[in-house]
């Protein structure tokens, strides 16, 4: 499924995470961004996961005292969407050890690392959690050399 | 110089800001240290600085002067660097401005690099953000890295593939080769990678479309394998292997499948296969049977498996989860044109619907109503679509009254049902009645000649009522100028009113400030044609006069144009056609039964013509108690004597009775 974005954001409207996958001025995604965690939060527990805003289809849920909301196409399988916002939940608690909110705060560049392991380009890149966090894993671990040794293909 | 803080502690701090003001301060502060920090051009902590940038850009904080620092950290040769480095530029770096070519190079070189994660960063870069020109240039690197048998590498490719070809179509051609075994792949990751690579390719060329239909045969191998395989724990979610994997993939052989006989037809076991077996218990297996019904509807599938997808779509309504009735609902109104009857059995579920307390589940449940709406079950459909109209939240009322409207007139089962639904709409949702519907809906009572007095009579009482509506008040306005000699003339069944009744209430619309502009133009027409049809001519044109001036210049208008009717044309006012007799026949029974199935017919010289307009009833009560009215005009443009023959049939006591009579004593007023 083709997410045009990604945000994470608290009850109080305070963002998390914004991942775009599509070009738009800073002020664009101000806007947006602002409009729509309204949206969200304004909505009863009652209500479905999706919901027609301007002309996307967006789908939303809420972890704990986060919400993860993004915007698909027309065409894509909003029940699947749930399967991969929680995919990225489940790999964030595997990551970090029962993750929190702080964790995301306090770690937010991990957060975005993680993700870019799971999704690319809007597009699910990997199905194995298992792949995921390895990748994560070694990735981490490069980060602990000094300097990366360099030959060109 | 003091090490810049570390971002954790930054993060620490500013969460310690008790007002926005505080936070302000702080960040201004840490901007300015980093801001000497990048002056200083200090690779050492570069990293953290930018990290910290990332930070307070959430936050929204302007970050630019940051980008190109982001460019730096690319370059540099430690990965932590690097990684920092992308994601700045994926945060802060925007196509449109040229800055971000600069990156290009860099991601060329770690597109050839020979670590596989920073050859991945550069993937994701690209993937993520890359502008068209930056796609053209590096095209021919994602094409290499989409041969190589390095499945963490090839997975990303495929998708850098994806966005290249988005950005740029005319490159789709070069990755054509690199498709050709990328369906052999064992890995779980390559394989939905490159399913969604061929879906994009397939979907933006029908040559391509063309050209990878021969992939039927394998995708539906690979959808076997992972149904029938045993427990996976590496793809497993809730006992499915691998759900994503299996719902593009469907997507694709829908792609494949449409308009393309052979391949729908290979398709078909597995669809079955896959709707039938597939557990529904929870999410993730209806996700599955949602893909594949929406694969089934789209190819020229057999219909048998139509029927079995939507009876998935009927028992996903009576599912309890709200998002899987909401996606059955869409679905269904995908469908509801082509498998019409098919959806017909599915009504009552659909129309219970409409009670659901989310929006999103109402607004389709009553489009679906709509479409299935039909000559045979109007009565009941109509029922509780007005139930619906009367409880809904006021951001459907418009689409629903419009709706009603449109079922009304194409399936209504006889006039007075059509005006009875007309007025309700015009009394519980009137206000929301778009502005169009009034011209249209006048249209429609003068086309129903024999509603027009009991249309009039009805939409009198509702402004007796209620003036607040206006697209109530203009409908009512119209028809009491037009009818108003029906209002008045003992047509009703009920008390009629008395003609000064009548231009009370119009003229109380004309000055309440309930009334919209438009409605007192309504009004103010309608009195003036009361003119000719009431006797209070004298009242009329009092009121008229007193428009003439009036502020609203529209209003102003139209009452001195009145007026000058009056004055200059006040001779024809007599009678307006001053052929047209209008006679009133009251029937009443003095015996002890009701007469039953009461006919009046008429006939008169070759020379006259009669209508006859409906009469109030058709039963005549017993003992006086009541009486049956009927109008009839008679048209007698050569001013001769009027005539008639009348015949009276009824039933009285269980037999027929028929009665004839002449009638020669019209007063001579009537056809003078």
């Amino acid at each position: 499924m083709f997410f045009s974005f990604m945000l994470l954001f608290s009850r109080q409207g305070k963002l998390r995470l914004q991942k775009w996958y599509v070009p738009l001025s800073d002020k664009e995604k101000k806007k947006i961004t602002r409009e729509l965690v309204q949206t969200v939060l304004a909505r009863k527990p009652k209500m479905c996961s999706f919901l027609e805003w301007r002309d996307l289809k967006i789908v939303y849920k809420r972890y704990a005292s986060l919400y993860f909301c993004c915007a698909i196409e027309d065409q894509d399988n909003e029940l699947i969407t749930l399967e991969i916002i929680h995919r990225y939940v489940e790999l964030l608690d595997k990551y970090f050890g029962s993750v929190c909110e702080l964790d995301i705060i306090f770690n937010f560049e991990k957060a975005y690392f993680i993700l870019d392991e799971f999704l690319l380009g809007g597009e699910a890149q990997e199905t194995s959690k298992k792949n995921v966090l390895k990748a994560i894993e070694q990735a981490d671990l490069l980060q602990e050399e000094k300097i990366l040794k360099v030959y060109i293909n | 110089m003091p090490a810049p803080i570390r971002l954790r502690e930054l993060i620490r701090t500013i969460r310690t800001a008790r007002t926005q003001a505080e936070e302000r301060e702080m960040i201004q502060k840490e901007c300015a240290a980093i801001r000497s920090s990048f002056r200083e051009e200090d690779n050492t902590y570069r990293c953290r600085n930018v990290a910290k940038l990332l930070y307070m850009h959430m936050l929204g904080y302007p970050a630019h002067f940051g980008q190109l620092e982001c460019l730096k950290l690319i370059a540099s040769q430690k990965f932590t660097d690097k990684r920092i480095g992308y994601l700045g530029a994926m945060l802060l770096l925007d196509e449109r401005q040229d800055v971000h070519l600069l990156m290009t190079n860099c991601i060329k070189n770690d597109l050839n690099h020979s670590t596989q994660y920073v050859q991945g960063l550069a993937l994701c870069t690209l993937g993520c953000m890359g502008s068209s020109e930056m796609c053209r240039d590096l095209a021919g690197e994602v094409e290499k890295l989409l041969k190589t048998s390095n499945s963490y590498l090839r997975k990303k490719a495929a998708l850098c593939a994806v966005h290249v070809i988005r950005k740029v179509p005319e490159l789709m051609e070069m990755f054509l080769p690199a498709t050709k075994n990328l369906l052999s792949e064992k890995n779980h990751g390559v394989l939905h990678t490159s399913v969604v690579l061929l879906t994009e390719m397939c979907e933006r060329s029908p040559d391509m479309l063309a050209h990878f239909r021969k992939l039927v045969p394998q995708l539906v191998r690979i959808l076997k394998n992972l149904i029938m395989s045993g427990y996976s724990p590496e793809h497993d979610v809730s006992g499915i292997s691998d759900p994503f994997l299996q719902v593009r993939i469907l997507r694709l052989l829908r792609i494949l499948g449409k308009s393309d006989d052979d391949s729908s037809e290979a398709m078909n076991d597995i669809l079955a296969q896959v709707a039938t077996n597939t557990e529904t218990s929870k999410n993730v297996g209806n996700a599955i049977l949602y893909e594949t019904v929406l694969t089934i509807m789209d190819i020229k599938s057999e219909s048998g498996l139509r029927v079995l997808a939507i009876n998935i779509l009927g028992r996903f309504l009576l599912n309890n989860d709200k998002n899987i009735r909401y996606v059955a609902l869409t679905s269904l109104l995908k469908t509801v044109q082509t498998d019409h009857n098919a959806v017909q059995r599915h009504r009552s579920t659909i129309v219970d619907c409409l009670k659901d307390l989310d929006v999103s589940i109402k607004r389709r449940a009553m489009e679906l109503s709509f479409a299935l709406v039909n000559g045979n079950n109007i009565r009941g459909m109509m029922k509780e679509l007005l139930y619906f109209l009367d409880s809904c939240d006021p951001e459907f009322k418009a689409d629903c009254a419009s709706g009603v409207f449109l079922a009304a007139e194409k399936y209504a089962p006889s006039k007075r049902w059509h005006i009875d639904t007309i007025m309700r709409v015009l009394t519980t949702a009137g206000s929301y009645v778009r502005d169009d519907s009034v011209p249209n809906l006048i249209q429609l009572i003068t086309n129903s000649v024999e509603m027009h007095a009991y249309t009039v009579q009805r939409l009198y009482k509702a402004l007796l009522d209620d003036i607040s509506q206006q697209p109530l008040v203009q409908v009512a306005s119209w028809c009491i100028g037009e009818y108003g000699d029906l209002l008045v003339s003992g047509q009703c069944e009920e008390e009629e009113p008395i003609q000064d009744e009548v231009l009370d209430v119009l003229e109380g619309l004309l000055v309440s400030n309930l009334s919209t502009p438009v409605t007192r133009g309504y009004a103010l027409t309608a009195i003036m044609k009361l003119s000719t049809r009431f006797s209070s001519v004298n009242r009329i044109k009092k009121v008229v006069s007193i428009y003439g001036s009036s502020i609203d210049v529209e209003l102003q208008q139209r009452a001195v144009e009145y007026n000058a009717l009056f004055k200059k044309y006040d001779h024809m006012r007599a009678n307006p056609n001053p052929n047209i007799a209008v006679i009133t026949i009251h029937a009443s029974n003095s015996t002890e039964a009701d007469m039953t199935d009461f006919v009046f017919q008429a006939a008169v010289p070759k020379t006259f013509q009669l209508q006859l307009l409906s009469p109030s009833s058709n039963v005549v009560p017993a003992l006086n108690q009541g009486t049956v009215t009927q109008v009839i005009r008679v048209l007698n443009p050569q001013k001769q004597q009027l005539r008639m023959r009348i015949k009276l049939t009824y039933t009285l006591k269980g037999s027929a009775v028929q009665d004839l009579a002449e009638v020669n004593n019209f007063p001579p007023q009537s056809w003078q």
